[in-house]
């Protein structure tokens, strides 16, 4: 999501469709936050650290969010691809609301941006019963004494208001604590029952003010949830939020669903399902509800992954116990085979630019993986450490590939970069399975059983192979998909 | 039979003679016959041709190696009788389910419970059993057969599960 100029859209949205969501519109200029022309002092985060040289490297990409703005220099930074820094103290108090239900509103979402920012570990929300300032107005500068003494880097001050026509205006400013300067400031406009999303939005523009990186908050997890003795396992497929918020089931549980994956446009999920007992590859329209089967194949289709264009969809198919990996295009229906091997060929994924495919295979007498060209071709392999590799994913920024490796009786996700270089493991228990990225390719989601017959949760974890937290859900739950941001 | 028709065909004869005496006398008791033949020994197993029959006296499963889908001495025996049966009762369709243990993710188990559930068609097609009376599918790691996470729960787990669909006596 873009700062821009472009009119808020107000357009309704439910929590099942995934229709556009508000667009932010800059907000009006605060009345004092006069961009101070002269150079700063620039002030360093970690004294010698590499974080310096991060933020000088991203200083082009904040011009572009600054083009709107008058320029300046932004000093306020967290880079993230460091493997530890203190996360930056940060004050989101309470949104300022004329009335009660705009108080109440403002509450919530300070309290789910809060929560985001937290979770992410690169921000340490701090405690809102130790402010001082009692703020009543956007757009005036705090009094940043009082958010200094608290050594706030960074204060988000917002404001809820009911507009006449019933839909609600949500504007914030990102302050720079130390420098004293806006950094930046937004509105959107939707209706109420939208307040979540906003706040998660919120956090996004914080999140990428602050880091130089996409924020990944306003998206969406789909899972199996799981329930029942593990010989008679009941799994269906559940949707929630990112932070765990408004779940709800997408198939029912008469039947056995596995392994969804998202569409690049969030609206497709594509999945594997037992329904009427014959092992399909699914798709599910969440616009409409409706789910339907993905081509007339002559045998168990499964493994699903969309290609990065949303036009087909890769997957394996088994014929007499011989599994390729084939091509489904979504509009022509035409479908291609692109592996020819007598072994197990599945679990593929494409790069993001669509030009390669990273998959699994036991061509080489245990499961490993192995990279080919789009159209099949080229074919080498990449896992070459200690153990079997397999459920390969391409990283949304294309420059690692994670995967679950089965080691010495124990499970671990880990990266590597697409030539097989740089593995690193970044967690480990009895079962850690079946990795999935962050839209920023920053968070790896995953499925644990932390000990034997313990039922499965989902996991997420930093690329740095920090910040492990279990994700909340209701039920046991696998096989965890991240959406790419929403509309 | 004959002798003791014989015997029968005497007694009457004798009795007509001594009716012919007129000589009241106490009725002769009827002569005895021989009780109805032993009934062949009840079933103590399943009816021939019933799925309890498949299951206990011919076996419904045969096991595998870990990351394996040959077939073992063991897993052939057991398909050979499962053919066996199989050729016997022509109108029996089957099922041949696939299953692994959990250590494997749930993609790569699929296709290795497909491996396995065609290794047992396979070798049960071999045996003259039509292909068209079996039909596969792969479970991989979903239906474990033992709950539990030890080597004994997993090498049940690992198996080709032969059900039959339809055609069983009842």
């Amino acid at each position: 999501m873009s700062v821009s100029k472009s009119a808020a859209s107000d357009a309704p949205r439910t929590p099942r469709s995934g229709d556009p969501g508000p667009k932010p519109q800059l907000a009006r200029r605060s009345r004092a936050a006069r961009w101070t022309p002269a150079l700063r002092v620039r002030r360093t985060l970690r004294p010698g650290s590499v974080a310096c040289r991060l933020m000088f490297a991203a200083c082009a990409a904040l011009c572009l969010v600054f083009a709107v703005s008058p320029p300046a220099r932004a000093e306020l930074r967290v880079p993230i691809t460091e493997g530890h820094l203190d996360p930056m103290p940060i004050a989101v108090p309470d949104f300022i609301g004329a009335d009660e239900r705009a108080q109440q509103i403002g509450r919530d979402v300070a309290g789910v941006i809060r929560a985001d920012l937290e979770r992410s570990a690169l921000f340490r929300p701090l405690d809102p019963a130790a402010f001082i300032q009692r703020l009543t107005d956007v757009n005036i500068p705090p009094r940043f004494a009082d958010w200094r003494v608290l050594r706030a880097q960074a204060l988000v001050v917002g404001q809820a208001t009911m507009l006449p026509d019933g839909r609600l205006r949500i504007e914030f400013r990102l302050w720079d604590v130390l420098g004293e300067q806006s950094v930046l400031g937004l509105q959107f406009a939707t209706t109420p029952d939208n307040w979540r999303r906003i706040a998660h939005r919120v956090a996004d523009q914080v999140y990428k003010q602050i880091t130089g990186e996409e924020g990944y908050f306003d998206t969406r997890i789909v899972f199996v949830s799981e329930s029942g003795p593990k010989t008679r396992r009941v799994k269906r497929l559940m949707i929630m939020d990112q932070d765990g918020a408004n779940p709800f089931y997408l198939t029912g549980a008469s039947f056995m669903s596995i392994t969804p994956r998202f569409s690049p446009n969030t609206q497709l999920i594509t999945y594997m399902a037992y329904e009427d007992g014959r092992p399909r590859v699914y798709l599910f329209n969440l616009e409409t509800n409706r789910r339907e089967v993905l081509g007339d194949f002559p045998g168990m289709t499964f493994a699903p992954r969309f290609a990065p264009d949303g036009n087909a969809v890769v997957l394996s198919l088994d014929q007499g116990g011989n599994s390729e990996i084939y091509r489904m295009d979504l509009r022509t229906r035409q479908r291609a085979r692109l592996t020819d091997h007598p072994s197990i060929d599945t679990s593929p994924s494409y790069s993001p630019d669509g030009s390669r495919i990273v998959f699994n295979s036991d061509r080489g007498g245990t499961p490993q993986l192995y990279v080919m060209d789009a159209n099949g071709g080229g074919v080498r392999r990449i896992s070459f450490g200690e153990g079997r590799y397999m459920t390969p994913v391409w990283s949304p920024r294309g420059d690692l590939i994670a995967f679950t490796r089965q080691s010495g009786g124990r499970f671990a996700i880990g990266v590597m970069r697409p030539d097989g270089t740089g593995e690193r493991i970044l967690s480990e228990s009895y079962l850690d399975e079946g990795p999935s990225w962050s839209p920023n390719g920053r968070v790896i989601v995953f499925f644990r059983e932390a000990s034997p017959g313990a039922g499965p949760r989902v996991w997420s974890i930093d690329l740095t192979g920090r910040n492990l937290r279990q994700m909340a859900t209701q039920t046991d739950a696998s096989d965890p998909a991240w959406s790419p941001l929403l509309p | 039979m004959r002798t003791r028709i014989a015997l029968i065909l005497a007694l009457a004869a004798a009795t007509a003679l001594s009716a012919c005496a007129g000589r009241r006398e106490a009725p002769a008791l009827p002569a005895p016959t021989e009780a109805p033949p032993i009934a062949p020994q009840a079933p103590s197993g399943p009816v021939a041709g019933s799925l309890e029959d498949f299951r206990v006296n011919v076996g419904e499963r045969v096991f595998f190696g870990y990351d394996r889908s040959d077939l073992a001495p063991e897993a052939r025996q057991i398909l050979e009788r499962q053919a066996a049966w199989l050729r016997r009762y022509p109108s029996v369709r089957i099922l041949v389910a696939g299953n692994c243990d959990e250590r494997g993710t749930r993609e790569y188990n699929l296709a290795l419970g497909a491996r396995r559930a065609a290794a047992a068609r396979d070798y049960l097609t071999s045996l003259g059993v039509p292909g068209n009376r079996i039909e596969t599918v792969s479970y991989g790691k979903e239906r474990p057969l033992d709950p539990r996470s030890n080597e004994e729960a997993w090498a049940v787990n690992r198996n080709a599960h032969s059900q039959i669909v339809s055609g069983a006596v009842s």
